[in-house]
């Protein structure tokens, strides 16, 4: 298919892919050089920190719920049962307000990515997931450390009890490596490469509908790549969500390990 | 001198040549192991997510009243699962274009 176009334009042209820096880069909108420099990645990250802050301000506080209050009442309640309860307990409900910000700042930098105009995850740099990665693994050391002492936790974490005492040797380096620099690696890695694939999957199949529209013999498959494009757009939306509440829920688990090491 | 000087001029002109076709070879190579690096990253983890998935089906339906729990430990063990498949991606970016 890529062989014909390439012969209808005379060698040259037919399907070109950007580079992967017109993709994930973007010009600065002011500030260029200075440390105020603001591109769309910093637009996105203000919005997916201010939408959700401006819901619950103007959510009115009733008895029976209505419009706005309903969507900000699903998200704690969500927050609360699917990540909380499940990972944590009843005694994690003071960890809500970091797993309820955590899930709706990762949700809402990663649903712009199928806005129109917007048309990128915020999470799709490295920078803001390596933030919030960092974020969470500051707080499941600092819980660990609140709840067991300094030596009880680095005890908890690096010595596993049930081990022979010899095979300390290889457990404890490989449970550091795994505890305390694997976690934020993965936490970071596991969002940025999801929504980068999911980025460059909309935009390849963009791209593709693009040149079939303007090649009239092979117009004839452009429904089906275009209705591929649809149900992939569809396919992010529910792939944002389920990043967000794995960011969060992973969060939480850490949390928990942190606060009872036996389980 | 003149001989010295285009002989010279020559063995610079052969330099940038081979450094140029060095880069050709290098992005070449690059090219076709990214997509082998994220081809043999997928298999591993493909397996394991569809077994996983499929015993977390098996408990759900043989106790549909633990749906929640089952849900919420597949949906993490995924995200571990996952993680190798990612950071294939990763390394096929960084082969590809980096």
């Amino acid at each position: 298919m890529f062989a014909l176009f390439a012969a209808e334009e005379g060698g040259g042209g037919g399907l070109q892919f950007p580079p992967i820096s017109n993709l994930v880069e973007w010009p600065n909108y002011f500030g260029d050089g200075t440390i105020f420099a603001f591109n769309k990645i910093g637009l996105i990250s203000m919005l997916a920190l201010l939408i959700p802050t401006g819901m619950f301000l103007l959510s009115k506080k009733e008895l029976v719920p209505r419009g706005l209050q309903n969507i900000v009442e699903g998200a704690v309640e969500f927050v609360d049962k699917q990540v909380i309860q499940s990972a944590i307990g009843p005694d994690g409900r003071k960890y809500m307000p970091l797993l309820l910000s955590i899930f709706l700042f990762v949700f809402f930098g990663n649903i712009f990515e199928v806005i129109p105009t917007f048309q990128m995850p915020a999470n799709a740099r490295m920078a803001n997931p390596i933030i919030l990665a960092l974020t969470a693994w500051a707080m499941f050391i600092a819980v660990g450390v609140k709840a067991q002492g300094f030596s009880g936790f680095m005890k908890s974490s690096l010595f596993p009890p049930g081990v022979p005492k010899a095979l300390y040797l290889l457990v404890t380096p490989i449970e550091f490596l795994s505890t305390f620099l694997l976690r934020p690696f993965g936490l970071a890695v596991r969002l940025f490469a999801n929504m980068l694939a999911g980025h460059i999957l909309l935009v390849t199949f963009g791209v593709l509908c693009i040149a079939l529209w303007q090649k009239s013999a092979l117009a004839i498959v452009l429904p089906f790549s275009f209705a591929t494009l649809v149900g992939l757009t569809g396919f992010e939306v529910m792939v944002s969500l389920i990043q967000a509440f794995v960011f969060s829920l992973l969060t939480a688990v850490y949390i928990s390990l942190s606060l009872n090491p036996h389980h | 001198m003149s001989v010295l000087a285009s002989t010279a001029a020559q063995a610079i002109e052969f330099a940038a040549e081979a450094e140029l076709n060095a880069d050709d070879a290098k992005a070449t190579a690059g090219a076709s192991s990214a997509g082998f690096a994220y081809g043999l990253a997928a298999i591993g983890p493909g397996i394991g997510i569809g077994y996983l998935v499929g015993q977390a089906v098996q408990a759900m339906a043989r106790q549909p009243e633990s749906a929640g729990q089952v849900q919420t430990t597949m949906f993490l063990g995924i995200a571990f699962t996952e993680a190798l498949a990612l950071i294939g991606f990763v390394v096929f970016i960084l082969l590809k274009f980096a």
